[in-house]
């Protein structure tokens, strides 16, 4: 270490004193050290370029100086500016045969260089020739050049090089060929396939390093084919076993952990290993409980390598003693101060919450902190988790949170992914319809064009369909509530195009269908959009659309249609539109205004967005006008086949017809035209077919003006999209959702409440002795987040005769008689009761007491963690089975109580604030002191 | 696998870059910008962590300077960060007490640290002291090579005045 230390202020001294850099470098370093702005600094670096050009021209520039030039291209490269110029020099410096120069040259190569660059074919002899050099320091560099620098096209030029040196004498050679070969491998995975016995086989290099290298490219190569490498698990437990054995030299061990990067290596090779394989994770369990046991939690890198092994935990085949180890683990991690282990803690839940669904239960509080902390890359890791474990009872608080933030951010790499989950989240999981739309609007109006257009159809498509069910009323009602909030949104400044197209659409459509809103109220609107978004065509060609069906509508139920001033500029501005669909948009709405009521019915019939559209291939409703052409002396017609045929038998057309008729390329020759053609065949020919053709292109658009809108925009709509919530699914989702609702429902109006009935069910009076504060407002949201089946975690903590007062408070006396076990104290009804407020403000907090209370009475532990897992398991079944039957009480009472659910459901708001309001009046303030409180608690 | 590795000090200067994925240079300047806007506005107490357009970015503060590392997603960011601390280390040892002015004048040196200890985005070799020993053998062989290159083209240059 010492020697080291004055190997390096030597080396320092020696570089400054004349060899190593000149003054004029070491000022130009300073310069840019002392810049006070980024201009100062560019002028700075561009004079420096300029200098550098001149220099690098001169003839015969002495290699020590070239090489310094190359250093201050690395620098100004480094500093964001083009060197390019000077790319050239570096290539030649490492043919030279001095290494330090070589070095020079190969390092300036790999900074400079992508792989894909010209210039890299001109190193590659260099290179093949330095992998033969007898000075391994050579060698060296060459590898470390191969592994920045070669691409797909050059591996095969130095690639039987790089094997040899597998078996170098020397480590750091066979290390880096190693390395070497992994980059090959992500280059190029055929490359190298052959080779996998050599990386085996290194696998027991006997230097350390080499073997932890060799992990890369064997953790690639395991994930790409787990199968073919099962035979390797048992070396790789034991390899970590003997590394936290401390078998390893004495030189690995960072912060007296024994190479915590190599175990970090193999835990992850063993998580791809273990994952759905029973006897390989038999055979990891042991050496994964040591790790638990040995590592130290109170370094950076045991908390790494802890992390590592819930991970792969997580992965392999689950072991409940481990997974407990695990949990421990997190709730650690969870608790700390550290941001950085808190994030981990809430990465680490979000793995074990798929094998373990309650294990999130009693992190809730901490889960909710972290979700308000102003640390933004732990909100989204929070965010993130809540996403894994959204369910049907706690969606609406989810997205609800979700949307906020996605309100409150900028980044639209994030913004993108957040509203893609929202969407995802509010697909899956929307209790209702209208609450779908209320969510993809505020989707829409933030996210905007951010959102991938199918959304969108999706949306349109949801509308127009309803509920699937056969109930208008309920269809006509969601539209209704469409509309309503489209008029209430569509004035705003700015709104994304997409959404305004949804808008326009669903206001042409249903616009008017209620009757509650005039047609020239709504076209108005579409006109405004039109005018405001002027740029926009895709917009303005769905709101004249929309225009186009309000009219029809208007004209089909035989009311006067007065086309509003700003619609009639509106069209005269499309007519002469440069975009061709606007044209051609705004003379179809032009004549469609025109045409009587009957014909405009059958043009655009009303609410017929879902209906399919017929084509009559045929065109036969065509064959009276075709009668009657051919009655007044029209050649009648002749199809395509029966043209082409009569070509070739009587060259009868003449060769400029050939085109038109034949469709596929033809080989055989043409023959020769036949110099006494008959022309007048041909002109004879011109008019009849010209008619034929105008009468079949043009009498559809005559006709059916929109009919081909129509059919494009049913297209549209169809486009390719997975309905999630339509007829099959919807059923099961409403009635799923309404006993969670139920149960949500008990401990989000009565959180508190609920607290009393536990609470108060525990026979202890030690409340009075300290008062830990929740900020009950995070309570609610633990209890609507994690409430599914049983209610919170304290909930869940209580003796089981806790759960009827709950229950009773949340009005499912049909619950009652499942818990007889513990008969309630006589005060508890009272309690219970919803009137008792001023009992109820205190009691969340005597019942987080009777908590700490419990763990030390029942077995003189503070270990709360172990508390949990004594009584958790024992309790929850029977709070599943009281949900289920809850459930089935829920179905046989029927109709009532689902729409009960539903009315309670809908947007809440209004009820959300009386429960504020009773919070407030309960004298709890909210505050944000839960943290210390769960020191208490859990600490 | 790391994309690269960046060390930028307080006042957002770039004191050296690595790449291990392709950027052009004009994405590099706006990684740089982009990144070094977000990590040296972020408090003292919170995460080392950045999520940053599908990646993160694990970041520790050393004195004035900031060392940065870009990971895939899925990566163990404690893990980077000590691979960060160990490179610290590392510099620490051969410079003795690092301080950014080390690195401002020999930042080709870090460069020569950093190959040994990171080769294509992977950790290569994680003792500190057999990548101290490999530098200072290189080291010696450019002591040498001066000595030599130093004689040499003494005589050169009088031989051609």
């Amino acid at each position: 270490m010492e020697q080291l230390k004055t190997i390096g202020r030597e080396l320092a001294m020696g570089s400054q004193g004349g060899f190593g850099q000149s003054k004029e470098f070491l000022d130009l370093v300073k310069s840019i050290g002392e810049a006070r702005s980024k201009a100062e600094e560019d002028r700075i670096v561009l004079s420096e370029i300029d200098i550098l050009k001149r220099r690098l021209l001169e003839p015969d520039v002495p290699k020590r100086k070239m090489k310094e030039y190359i250093i201050r291209l690395v620098y100004i490269e480094m500093l964001g500016h083009d060197a390019s110029f000077g790319y050239i020099h570096a290539v030649k410096m490492t043919h030279d045969d001095n290494l330090l120069l070589k070095r020079t040259g190969y390092l300036a190569v790999t900074l400079f260089l992508n792989e894909d660059h010209d210039l890299i074919i001109l190193i590659v002899n260099t290179i093949q020739k330095d992998l033969r050099s007898d000075n391994y320091l050579v060698v060296c560099a060459a590898l470390n050049a191969i592994c920045r620098l070669i691409n797909e096209e050059t591996i095969p030029a130095v690639l039987p090089q790089v094997v040899d040196l597998l078996n170098h004498q020397k480590e750091a050679v066979r290390k880096k060929a190693i390395m070497a070969l992994h980059r090959f491998h992500r280059k190029s995975p055929s490359s190298v396939s052959h080779l996998v016995s050599n990386f085996r086989k290194r696998l027991c290099d006997n230097d350390p390093g080499v073997m932890g290298a060799t992990l890369c490219p064997l953790f690639d190569l395991i994930s790409e084919d787990v199968t073919s490498y099962k035979d390797l698990v048992s070396s790789f437990v034991s390899i970590l076993k003997q590394v936290t054995e401390r078998r390893l030299p004495k030189s690995y061990d960072y912060h007296s952990m024994p190479a915590p990067f190599i175990q970090i290596k193999l835990l992850k090779i063993m998580a791809l290993l273990g994952s759905g394989d029973k006897s390989a994770s038999e055979m990891m369990y042991m050496v994964l409980g040591d790790l638990f046991r040995k590592c130290d939690s109170s370094t950076n890198i045991g908390n790494a390598i802890l992390y590592e092994c819930i991970r792969c935990i997580s992965c392999i085949l689950p072991n409940p003693k481990l997974l407990e180890a695990a949990a421990e683990a997190i709730s650690k991690f969870l608790k700390s101060d550290s941001h950085n282990l808190k994030y981990m803690g809430i990465d680490g839940l979000g793995r074990l919450i798929k094998i373990s669904p309650d294990i999130a239960e009693q992190h809730q509080l901490a889960v909710i902190d972290c979700l308000e902390d102003p640390d933004d890359t732990l909100k989204r890791k929070t965010f993130e988790l809540l996403y894994k474990m959204t369910k049907s009872s706690n969606v609406e608080v989810i997205v609800d949170r979700m949307i906020d933030y996605m309100i409150s951010i900028n980044d639209n790499h994030y913004k993108t992914e957040i509203a893609s989950r929202c969407v995802e989240l509010a697909e899956q999981f929307a209790p209702s319809n209208q609450w779908f739309i209320q969510i993809m609007n505020k989707v829409f109006e933030h996210a905007g064009d951010l959102v991938n257009i199918k959304v969108a159809h999706n949306l349109m498509r949801l509308i127009a369909e309803g509920f699937g069910e056969d109930d208008d009323d309920a269809d006509s009602k969601l539209r209704l509530s469409a509309v309503e909030s489209y008029l209430k949104i569509i004035s705003e400044p700015k709104l994304p195009s997409l959404f305004l197209q949804v808008i326009s659409w669903v206001l042409g459509e249903y616009g008017t269908a209620d009757g509650k809103y005039s047609a020239s109220y709504i076209s108005g609107k579409l006109c405004d959009v039109a005018d405001a978004y002027s740029s926009d065509e895709t917009v303005k060609g769905y709101a004249v659309s929309a225009l186009m069906k309000i009219y029809a509508f208007e004209i089909a139920s035989g009311r006067k249609v007065d086309v509003l001033p700003e619609c009639q500029s509106l069209i005269e501005e499309l007519l002469a539109s440069h975009s061709t669909d606007l044209q051609q948009r705004a003379y179809e709405l032009q004549a469609l205004i025109a045409l009587d009521a009957r014909a405009v019915e059958s043009i655009i019939p009303l609410d017929a967005s879902c209906e399919d559209i017929e084509v009559d291939k045929d065109l036969s409703f065509l064959n009276g006008y075709i009668q009657q052409a051919i009655e007044s002396g029209a050649q009648p017609y002749i199809s395509e086949r029966e043209r082409s045929g009569m070509f070739e038998t009587t060259d009868y057309h003449s060769n400029d017809h050939h085109e038109v008729t034949s469709h596929a390329l033809r080989f055989e020759a043409y023959e020769l035209p036949k110099p006494s053609g008959p022309p007048e065949a041909s002109t004879e020919l011109v008019p009849v077919t010209e008619p034929s053709y105008y009468t079949e292109s043009h009498q559809p658009i005559s006709t059916s003006l929109a009919s081909e809108r129509e059919s494009s925009e049913i297209k549209l709509r169809l486009d390719g999209v997975k309905q999630k919530w339509g007829r099959p699914s919807y059923q099961p989702t409403t009635s799923a959702s309404s006993t969670p609702q139920q149960a949500a429902n008990g401990t989000t109006t009565h959180s508190d409440g609920g607290g009393v009935g536990s609470s108060s069910s525990k026979p202890r009076s030690s409340y009075e002795s300290k008062k830990p504060e929740v900020d009950p407002e995070k309570q609610r949201l633990a209890a609507s987040l994690f409430g599914g089946s049983s209610s919170s975690r304290t909930d869940r903590k209580s003796s089981s005769g806790g759960h009827k007062p709950a229950k009773g408070t949340a009005n499912k006396p049909a619950t009652i008689p499942k818990d007889p076990v513990q008969p309630p104290p006589p005060d508890l009804l009272d309690f219970g009761e919803p009137t008792a407020t001023t009992v109820a403000a205190t009691d969340p907090f005597k019942e987080l007491e009777g908590l700490l209370d419990s763990s030390s009475q029942d077995g003189g532990a503070t270990d709360v963690m172990g508390l949990y897992s004594d009584a958790a398991p024992v309790i929850t079944t029977t709070t599943s089975v009281d949900s289920l039957l809850s459930e089935l009480s829920d179905s046989s009472k029927g109709n009532s109580r689902t729409y009960q659910s539903q009315t309670s459901k809908g947007p809440n708001s209004k009820e959300a604030l009386e429960k504020d309001a009773l919070v407030r009046q309960m004298g709890v303030n909210p505050t944000s002191q839960n943290p210390t409180l769960f020191k208490d608690l859990l600490g | 696998m790391i994309h690269f590795v960046l060390l930028v000090s307080r006042q957002g200067k770039v004191r050296l870059t690595k790449w291990y994925s392709p950027y052009t240079q004009k994405e590099r300047s706006k990684v740089i910008r982009e990144l070094s806007g977000v990590i040296l506005s972020r408090g003292p107490k919170l995460c080392n962590f950045v999520e940053w357009r599908g990646y993160k970015v694990v970041y520790k503060r050393y004195a004035s300077l900031y060392f940065c590392m870009c990971i895939d997603e899925d990566d163990n960011e404690l893990e980077v960060l000590e691979i960060i601390h160990h490179f610290v280390e590392i510099l620490d040892r051969y410079f003795g007490s690092v301080c950014e002015l080390d690195l401002i004048f020999h930042f080709h040196k870090a460069y020569y640290i950093l190959d040994e200890l990171l080769i294509a985005g992977e950790l290569q070799e994680s003792s500190k002291k057999t990548v101290a020993r490999i530098i200072s053998t290189q080291d010696q062989l450019v002591e040498a090579a001066k000595e030599e290159a130093g004689s040499i083209s003494n005589i050169i240059a009088q031989a051609t005045k």
